[in-house]
């Protein structure tokens, strides 16, 4: 899954949307992959196969996809640990995914890092990260970097409500701002922090608010509308390269799942789960606005469904058959050399 | 006074040395001591060496104390005839004062200079004396401090200078080759305003000097070749190779301990040195280029024995009878050469029998 | 002989070097230049003791003054090495880690493993460590040991300008992360350093002096006081020798040992507070792999279990003294 950019918006007549055809077609079958393989480690994680724990990105693919799809290798993303979503929209094998999932030692690190760290730099992707908040400096470094080496990359940090109040990712905002670096920070507010409701948590009512109290601008979107993450994304990420510094992104919207496998959701209401996944459905609605507009047709919708859930097959059947790695592999990788 | 009383006074040797050790007497009062007899061990922090006595005389006192630290020319011990009173010896112990630097001897200014040439800037040292110049020239992997228990005593025969060869000591550091030291030894003279000199050349840099005498015979008025590179095909590649790809003191330690027929004399300060040097950047660089150029294949590449036994040039060749790098045997290769074969000694007997090749060397010097 | 120069100007120098050799080193810090941004002179300070000035005039915009935000910009730092910089970020105090822990141990120290051997994250976090100078609890300790536990980290704590020069050259061109702690009480100590840059290996402890009675090990400010003790050891001839450790990660065991296996004594002395310390890291050490050389129990000469106190009464007696280094050695001689 490669992660394109759309150099200028191909609004016609037939097609009332700034991406091209193609690029919608690879928009729904990125969400669509995020949504499967996530969908899967619930059943799977639910039978007992899977190690550690999960945090599944069901529900958000949205954001990830709307954001990545303005990026090339070249740019960095730092995700939580809620991070498939973000690998798979920036072009991580789906299969060293599963494989990493698994422990096993074709996994994209070796079966050492598992779920919250899977990461491929020669992607741009600096890791999922057990740590919250803590890839906020790590994107304004890839920022910096970029700045001094003098190529057009940008660093995008994202982080959860919960992570919002953490006070790494607070001071990247005022570091970023101060040597405007080409920094997206993304607030990925789907309302629950582990199970601590945003409104527990956060004391301003407003993400803009708060990226203005830092010196940053800062826009609101619906997290679940694919299109307005596209815009709004796109006009940030042009702004940092083109030397106009950070800006913040708030993406509202929810998650499906738990926040690890395995939690009852008992801090949800009584049929919050059902309404969300009946009317907050990002995939649906996309696919529901390009049926309607005529651009894509449902069977070639279908098509790609096939085609992500083969993929997801093989890719849980690979890791499974994959083997694990060794006693020598424990030692090995602390340093470049000692 | 009598004049027939003799110091025995701590040496210097080379330019910075301002204390040493005396670590062991080797000779007691009442004692009879022949001119180049050991007679103590003295250390200081470069290096420990034993000394041999200038003169011979009977040994009336020993002034110094065992494991004592004593500034360079301070009186350790007293020779004198038995006909001497003790009082007047004592009267001169008592009034023996440890001489300031003499007059002439550059200390308050740098002991170490510095010239441009077109290979790079080199450091030298110059030991002002009356006469033609004298240049010293180190071996691989060498500085000018090797000849620091030679440098004063040759002063009293000539003009001495003492260079870093490019890519050693604290001269320019860059790939160079064989041919490269020889161009620069002779940019050196130029620039330091040696004029014509005697040439004193240690392993490599005895076949450097050669090379040099044989091109220029007119700025080379005699060579002497202490156990020299380029007299035979034969070296100790092992030796070479180990000293380049020694990266920690424990590596070092044995290579640099094929040097010295006496191993004790490599102490962990010599080591030490020897890696702070190693560690500098593009010094490994550098000894890689001069081990190809000069000792390709485990062989040396320049053969140069009948080549300046035919040159009209006055040559003295040393070498250290048990010399574990290159094999005594090739002192015999410069046909009509003085030859003089050092016991007891390994690859340098500059420094493990100094006082014999500093006799040697004034002799042939005085003898030209 | 190479000329004399404080530890202040050798990391000066090295850094300088370092910028000249390489574009993609920058450096970071508090205050490092001082004053930009301000209505006065910019490198008003050169870092709060003065170390990093001059830099400025010479390398400009590769050098960054940081607002007060530690876990930010070592956390940027640690990302951008990540991302082909080389950046030199200083923690101001070693004291002020708590700030920025969790980028060091969580983040930096563990990409390597975590990722699977795919990434590199070639950065130097430079801090002052070490009591002293009357700069009480906060901003004088040795937390050497809470940095050498951590697996993915390396640790250099020097005790001279010559070893301090090679080690941070080192340390710049070495591709993990690397800790480098400077005692402020040894800034204006001088020592001979060769003009040129050269580097000294990880791993390799010197031998500051040779004795055969018994092994002093340690490191940083407390070599010093070993050879200030050392000199009135020898007068009751005992001939003590002393293994600078230079780098606590890694660390030279094979010459601990060999030295112990020398002499069959070992005092351990550490500037840091006892429990987990590295005197008790390497006497447990030599415990495990000498024992059979030892002739006497190892001995371990450190601080107190407290906070470093304020008043130079007390701060002088935190720090392992000279007097206490040889109590200790005397021990060993007697059992």
């Amino acid at each position: 899954m490669t992660a394109t950019t759309t150099a200028s918006p191909t609004r016609t007549g037939d097609n009332p949307f700034p991406l091209g055809k193609e690029d919608l077609l690879n928009a729904y079958r990125t969400m669509k992959t995020i949504r499967e393989f996530e969908d899967r480690l619930h059943v799977d994680f639910g039978r007992g196969d899977i190690p550690g724990f999960v945090h599944l990105y069901a529900g958000e693919e949205a954001s990830a996809t709307g954001i990545m799809m303005h990026l090339t290798d070249e740019d960095r993303i730092a995700s939580t640990h809620r991070g498939h979503g973000h690998c798979i929209a920036k072009g991580v094998s789906v299969h060293q995914m599963m494989g990493e999932i698994y422990g096993k030692s074709t996994g994209a690190c070796h079966g050492k890092g598992g779920s919250m760290h899977i990461a491929d730099l020669s992607k741009g992707m600096m890791g999922a990260n057990g740590i919250l908040g803590a890839g906020a400096p790590l994107a304004c470094g890839a920022a910096l970097a970029a700045k001094k080496l003098g190529h057009k990359g940008v660093g995008i940090s994202f982080v959860g409500d919960g992570a919002s109040n953490q006070g790494m990712f607070l001071e990247s905002l005022n570091l970023a701002a101060i040597w405007e670096l080409p920094v997206l920070f993304v607030v990925e507010n789907n309302g629950y922090a582990e199970s601590t409701s945003v409104d527990w948590a956060v004391a301003s009512d407003s993400y803009v608010d708060r990226a203005n109290g830092f010196g940053l601008p800062g826009v609101t979107v619906d997290g679940t509308d694919f299109f307005a993450v596209y815009e709004a994304a796109g006009e940030m990420i042009r702004r940092a390269r083109d030397g106009g510094g950070p800006s913040l992104l708030e993406c509202k919207m929810i998650r499906f799942h738990g926040h690890f496998e395995g939690d009852a959701q008992t801090y949800r209401a009584k049929g919050e789960i059902e309404d969300i996944r009946n009317n907050r459905d990002c995939i649906r609605q996309f696919s529901r606005h390009v049926r309607e507009a005529g651009v894509i047709s449902q069977a070639e919708l279908d098509a790609i469904d096939a085609d992500v859930a083969k993929l997801i097959d093989d890719a849980v059947e690979q890791a499974k058959a994959a083997p694990l790695p060794g006693p020598a592999d424990l030692t090995t990788d602390v340093y470049v050399r000692y | 006074m009598s004049d027939k009383i003799i110091p025995i006074i701590m040496p210097k040797w080379g330019l910075s040395m301002q204390e040493g050790r005396l670590a062991e007497w080797h000779v007691k009062e009442g004692d009879v001591i022949a001119p180049g007899q050991e007679i103590m061990d003295v250390e200081t922090d470069k290096i420990a060496n034993v000394v041999e006595a200038a003169d011979g005389g009977l040994l009336r006192r020993r002034v110094a104390a065992e494991d004592t630290v004593y500034p360079v020319r301070a009186l350790l011990g007293v020779l004198a005839p038995e006909d001497v009173p003790d009082a007047e010896i004592d009267a001169y112990v008592e009034g023996f004062v440890t001489p300031e630097p003499a007059e002439g001897e550059e200390e308050e200014g740098p002991a170490y200079l510095f010239v441009e040439t077109p290979a790079g800037r080199l450091r030298y040292a110059e030991r002002g004396g009356e006469g033609d110049a004298i240049v010293l020239v180190h071996g691989f992997g060498g500085d000018l401090d090797n000849w620091l228990f030679n440098i004063d005593a040759l002063a009293a025969s000539g003009h001495v200078f003492a260079l870093d060869l490019p890519g050693h000591g604290q001269s320019v550091k860059k790939p160079v080759g064989l041919d490269d030291l020889v161009d620069t030894l002779e940019a050196f003279m130029d620039a330091a305003g040696t004029g014509p000199a005697h040439l004193v050349g240690h392993s490599m840099g005895g076949a450097v000097s050669a090379m040099l005498a044989l091109r220029q015979p007119g700025k080379v008025k005699s060579l002497t070749l202490v156990d020299a590179a380029g007299l035979g095909e034969e070296i100790n590649a092992a030796y070479i190779d180990g000293f380049v790809a020694a990266e920690s003191r424990r590596e070092m330690k044995p290579v640099v301990e094929h040097l010295f027929a006496d191993k004790s004399l490599v102490n962990r300060q010599l080591v030490d040195d020897l890696m702070k040097y190693k560690r500098l950047d593009g010094v490994d660089a550098a000894l890689r280029a001069i081990a190809d150029s000069a000792f390709a294949d485990g062989h040396q590449s320049a053969l140069l024995g009948e080549r300046i036994g035919a040159a009209d040039i006055p040559v003295l060749v040393i070498w250290g009878a048990e010399d574990a790098v290159i094999p005594a045997a090739q002192a015999a290769n410069v046909p009509g050469a003085r030859v003089e074969i050092i016991p007891d000694a390994g690859h340098m007997p500059q420094m493990e029998a100094a006082a014999r090749v500093n006799e040697v060397i004034r002799d042939f010097l005085a003898g030209i | 002989m190479a000329r004399k120069i404080s530890m202040k100007d050798a990391i000066n120098e090295a850094l300088d070097q370092e910028m000249q050799r390489d574009p993609t080193v920058i450096v970071m810090g508090e205050d490092i230049v001082g004053g930009t941004g301000s209505p006065g002179e910019s490198d008003a300070w050169g870092g709060v003791l003065g170390v990093t000035k001059g830099l400025y005039a010479k390398h400009g915009d590769r050098l960054m003054d940081t607002p007060l935000s530690e876990s930010a910009y070592i956390g940027a730092a640690i990302g951008a090495a990540t991302c082909g910089l080389r950046p030199v970020a200083e923690l101001m105090f070693i004291d002020f880690m708590g700030v920025c822990l969790d980028e060091i141990f969580n983040q930096g120290a563990k990409f390597r493993y975590m990722f699977g051997g795919k990434a590199e994250t070639p950065v130097v976090i430079r801090a002052m460590c070490g009591a002293g100078f009357r700069a009480a609890a906060q901003h004088s300790q040795m937390l050497t040991p809470i940095v050498t536990h951590i697996p993915g980290l390396k640790v250099v704590c020097a005790s001279n300008a010559y070893d301090t020069k090679g080690l941070l050259i080192q340390s710049i061109r070495d591709n993990d992360p690397v800790i480098f702690l400077e005692h402020k009480n040894l800034y204006a100590h001088e020592s001979e350093v060769p003009e040129e840059s050269y580097t000294i290996p990880f791993g390799e402890a010197a031998i500051v002096r040779e004795g055969k009675s018994a092994t002093i090990v340690t490191y940083g400010q407390t070599v010093h006081r070993s050879l200030d003790a050392a000199g009135a050891l020898a007068k009751d001839g005992i001939d003590v020798e002393i293994v600078d450790l230079r780098t606590l990660s890694p660390i030279d065991t094979d010459t601990v040992i060999e030295s112990v296996e020398k002499t069959g004594r070992l005092v351990c002395v550490d500037e840091a507070n006892p429990r987990c310390s590295i005197a008790s890291d390497v006497a447990a050490t030599v415990a495990q792999e000498a024992f059979k050389a030892l002739k006497a129990p190892v001995r371990m000469v450190t601080a107190p279990h407290t906070p470093v106190p304020f008043s130079p009464a007390l701060e002088d007696l935190y720090i392992p003294s000279a007097e206490r280094i040889g109590d200790a050695v005397r021990q060993t001689m007697a059992a």
